[in-house]
């Protein structure tokens, strides 16, 4: 595997996003044969109005977690503890913006500076106490929920404070906030890891910690940064989502989002091993993954059995991802031909 | 509703005595002792002076915390507990069977007088309900039941009759629209038992009502999120417009779906009419803003009858198979006067 890399020139940042860009552009051609009225735009209340600006709308938790996961996936790791860090910040969103005493900026805030912090212990025990990725983000994975229900005593808080509910609900320039915080993520990451050198630093650390240890790059600093800015991530997707229903319940809120995240940036060609990582693939992963959700609504598929063609058409995009299953093709194909 | 008869307390006593004669009855028949210790004490029992106070021991399995419904519901069982001087072991499934089957099992290991529990969803419960059998331990459902063949492998369910439930919703629905109504429905975790028996119980009365159809059905796994969600993708089909009725099989799916039909420029409560099941403070608030028509009131507070139910097992009663709880149906004009008094 690593020898195709030096034998083959690296491939442009867009030819790794063919795959998933056809995978979503298949299931939107499905979409516009079969399921009617999929891309009715209109404007209503002065705002977008359709079954696309839904799929962005609540695509955007996961798009926000798959830039995170993106690059903690770039380093070799992995990031389990994100659903409940999503849980955390929504739950001290939610119990801060309902007392009067506390300003708005300092509740969003506190809210994410808690996000950072959850990030900042799993750095730890990845950088500080060598603890396995998945074991380390584990732990926040099963005992953040816990935290958040301390928070908020088992109870569901709600909020009507219009601030907060802007968040997740808002309208800027007819375009809806969370996309907009979403596009502002994408473009703050890839400004961060491809206008500094952080990204060929995570890159280097993620193919060959040895290696880039002794080209003088501080592998346990790269790292400590990436689960940080991925707790943040977290943080940000759990005011959204808090914000959507204008409620937090600690046990419902983000609840297996991280394996959607997970999912999301490898159907955008990043690989679980580390090394190598497509920002915008893991969007177009986040926005494929969504649109398959909002197609079996539209479709009237019954939810008992709805995760079957979801799993399929995900198994189809990795497949066509897998440079060994397209090669094992052409060669059949060239087989049969000749 | 069936009612049992309750033990005026004297159960505690007699499984304390059971239990400081079965000692004495190890001492007297060490060979009867390693094999079933309890019994040879308990006929003696009867006539015995409680000696001392024991304290009764349940193991509580819950299901998560997913509602305010849920909360409430294990508010009132945790505080009638403490009311009566019972050792509550409570443990939290987060929604998971596999967390309860667990919590079941630690149960058993820890010898506990009664278990009760709130089934997550209705299959898959026999092997471990065979074990606490076989380790001797009555088992109360509460809230929700489960799918056994063998109605031996617990001594009671008490909660909300779900069919009726359903048939209340549809009823009121039927009533307020003259029997004609295109309707959304947003249905419970799939395979849970209020899914499954609020959906039948409305279709019972939809089968009376030929007006009335199901034009759209989907899952809102009882959350806001997804009730928001599905909602959305409802208002966005091509039936969109045909819908004049919403019946959501819990408050929190109603009130996320509310949002939606905001967001969608439409009036939740009079271009849709909303009717949903719980009786939650949210679902109060939403019918006193006249966003939500009619709740279907499934009460959560059933600490009280848990444990008389306890108690009676304790005191070896056997109890009726089903034990129903009280409710009852509010519509707009009653949610004002009430909403000070709900309590979940």
């Amino acid at each position: 595997m690593r020898a195709d890399r030096f034998q083959k020139q690296p491939a442009r940042w867009w030819s790794s996003l063919i795959w998933p860009l056809t995978g979503l552009a298949l299931l939107l051609l499905f979409n516009l044969f079969f399921t009617k009225g999929f891309f009715h735009l209109e404007i209503r209340d002065g705002h977008l109005y359709g079954s696309l600006v839904d799929i962005i709308n609540r695509g955007a938790p996961v798009m926000i977690l798959a830039l995170g996961m993106t690059l903690v996936i770039a380093t070799g790791g992995v990031d389990l503890s994100v659903g409940a860090v999503m849980a955390i910040a929504g739950t001290v969103a939610a119990e801060l913006i309902n007392n009067p005493k506390v300003p708005f900026p300092a509740v969003i805030l506190a809210a994410l500076a808690v996000a950072v912090a959850a990030g900042c212990w799993n750095g730890l025990l990845v950088t500080l106490f060598r603890v396995q990725p998945l074991v380390a983000t584990l732990v926040l994975m099963v005992g953040g929920r816990g935290v958040a229900q301390l928070i908020t005593n088992g109870q569901q808080i709600y909020f009507e404070d219009p601030r907060l509910v802007f968040v997740g609900n808002g309208h800027l320039l007819g375009l809806p906030f969370p996309a907009l915080l979403s596009l502002g993520m994408l473009l703050l990451t890839a400004v961060l890891t491809r206008k500094t050198a952080i990204g060929l630093f995570i890159e280097s650390v993620g193919d060959n910690q040895t290696a880039s240890a002794f080209a003088g790059v501080n592998a346990r600093t790269v790292k400590f940064l990436v689960y940080t800015f991925s707790g943040l991530c977290a943080g940000l997707a759990g005011l959204i989502d808090t914000s959507n229903i204008k409620s937090v319940d600690a046990n419902k809120i983000g609840l297996s989002l991280e394996l959607d995240a997970i999912l999301a940036v490898v159907v955008g060609g990043t690989a679980l091993t580390g090394g190598r990582f497509y920002l915008v693939g893991a969007i177009v992963g986040a926005l494929f993954i969504r649109t398959l959700t909002t197609t079996m609504y539209a479709l009237n598929v019954k939810s008992d059995v709805a995760p079957v063609p979801k799993a399929l058409a995900i198994i189809a995009v990795c497949l066509l991802q897998s440079p060994a299953f397209r090669r094992r093709v052409a060669g059949w194909w060239a087989a049969r031909k000749s | 509703m069936k009612k049992y008869q309750v033990a005026k307390r004297p159960g505690a006593g007699l499984a304390n005595s059971g239990i400081w004669l079965a000692l004495a009855a190890c001492c007297v028949f060490l060979s009867s002792c390693g094999e079933k210790p309890a019994e040879p004490a308990k006929p003696a029992a009867e006539g015995a002076a409680p000696i001392a106070k024991k304290k009764i021991v349940v193991g509580f399995s819950q299901i998560g915390a997913e509602s305010g419904w849920r909360a409430a519901n294990t508010e009132s069982i945790q505080s009638e507990a403490k009311k009566r001087g019972i050792e509550l072991k409570f443990s939290d499934a987060q929604q998971k069977q596999e967390n309860q089957i667990n919590a079941l099992r630690s149960f058993i290991a820890q010898g506990v007088d009664v278990i009760a529990f709130s089934p997550v969803i209705v299959s898959g419960w026999e092997p471990v309900l065979q074990d606490i059998k076989k380790a001797g331990i009555p088992v109360v459902l509460t809230d929700r039941a489960v799918d056994a063949k063998d109605d031996s492998l617990y001594a009671t369910f008490i909660g909300s009759d779900f069919i009726e439930e359903g048939h209340r919703a549809g009823e009121w629905l039927a009533k307020a629209t003259g029997g004609k109504a295109m309707i959304a429905e947003l249905v419970g975790t799939p395979g849970s038992a209020p899914a499954i028996d609020r959906k039948k119980g409305f279709e019972d009365v939809l089968a009376k009502n030929p007006g009335m159809k199901i034009i759209k059905s989907q899952s809102g796994d009882f959350t806001r999120t997804k009730g928001k969600e599905v909602m959305e993708a409802f208002l966005k089909s091509p039936e969109a417009k045909q819908i004049t009725a919403l019946y959501a099989h819990n408050d929190d799916m109603a009130l996320g779906a509310i949002q939606a039909i905001e967001e969608a420029g439409l009036k939740p409560g009079k271009d849709i009419l909303i009717v949903s099941i719980d009786g939650v403070k949210g679902a109060f608030q939403a019918m006193a803003d006249g966003k939500l028509n009619c709740t279907v009131e499934c009460n959560p507070l059933i600490g009280p009858q848990l444990f008389d139910a306890v108690e009676a097992l304790m005191a070896k009663k056997t109890l009726p198979k089903h034990t129903g709880v009280l409710e009852s149906v509010y519509e707009q004009s009653q949610a004002k006067d009430a909403l000070p008094t709900r309590k979940y």
